[in-house]
């Protein structure tokens, strides 16, 4: 007989009904998202991301190449409070910013 | 190359600007700044300090151009008119934020005007219109906001098909000045960015 590996592949994630133990996020996160528009260049964008968020060039770019294909992308996370004021901050840089809870 | 910006070893930027550009730049400045509105300079008489508990409106601005300088913090494109909740929260976002925005906007675009009317263009030579790395931010900010106000005029889209007829019109058509004067402000714009990447 082989021997089996006890370590689980996955570790399987309860769902809904048999775990009633878990108690919801007291504050479930907000989200930034940046839009896709037009106007914007994507150099621009990327300077952006980079200069504001100090996100590396990497990931400022791969950010923006989601906002221009798929229409947008989550650029920060956090409480309310900080995502208001990073879309203040984006709508000052002139990017299409809103935030919403991450549901 | 005449036309784009070039960095300045030890920061900032640089471009060579003849007269007509600088006269084009001024006035799309100054007609920012009246798009961008009213300042919010205390009225004569008025406490001074009024001003700075001032209340923003609370609505988005009807006019397509500024909406989309000063659009909704909740919601998005994906917002159902009715929404009222979404609604509600831009409201009060609105509120405490407008102004402030408005006066940021208004400066970037002040700070292009005065360090245009700096320049000695002198002759056919034009001028070098030099940027330190903050003036080179604040021109950054109002080139943007110009061509977010002058592409919503034009109705600028991301098809492709669109865009190109756009690029292509024939040179009867009045909206070809605005065109051209777009398509300018991308170049130098992009070519400033390029000089502020860190």
């Amino acid at each position: 007989m082989e021997s089996v590996s006890v370590a689980p592949v996955e570790i399987e994630r309860p769902e809904s009904s048999e775990t009633p133990s878990v108690v919801p996020e007291p504050d479930v996160p907000w989200i930034t998202l940046v839009h896709n528009d037009p106007v914007n260049l994507m150099s621009y964008v990327t300077y952006v991301f980079q200069s504001y968020f100090g996100y590396p060039k990497d990931k400022a770019h791969k950010l923006m190449l989601d906002v221009h294909h798929k229409g947008r992308a989550v650029v920060s996370q956090g409480t309310r409070e900080e995502m208001e004021r990073d879309v203040q901050a984006m709508h000052g840089y002139g990017l299409w910013a809103t935030l919403q809870q991450d549901r | 190359m005449a036309g784009l910006f070039d960095a300045v070893p030890g920061g900032g930027a640089a471009v060579a600007l003849d007269e007509v550009e600088v006269a084009i730049l001024r006035s799309l400045a100054v007609q920012l700044i009246e798009l961008v509105g009213p300042g919010d300079e205390p009225v004569e008489g008025e406490d001074p300090l009024a001003s700075l508990f001032a209340e923003g409106p609370s609505e988005p601005p009807s006019d397509p151009a500024l909406a989309r300088l000063f659009p909704d913090a909740y919601g998005g494109p994906d917002v159902k008119p009715d929404d009222e909740e979404s609604r509600a929260f831009s409201a009060e976002f609105r509120r405490y934020t407008e102004n402030d925005l408005r006066t940021r906007k208004r400066e970037d675009a002040l700070a292009v005007i005065r360090s245009l009317d700096a320049l000695t263009v002198a002759g056919e030579g034009g001028a070098v219109l030099k940027l330190s790395p903050e003036e080179s931010r604040r021109w950054l900010g109002a080139l943007n906001d110009l061509r977010l106000a002058v592409g919503t005029r034009l109705e600028v889209a991301d098809d492709e098909e669109d865009a190109g007829e756009l690029y292509r019109l024939p040179d009867s058509d009045p909206r070809k000045p605005m065109v051209m004067a777009y398509l300018w402000l991308g170049g130098l714009q992009e070519s400033l960015v390029e000089t502020l990447m860190p």
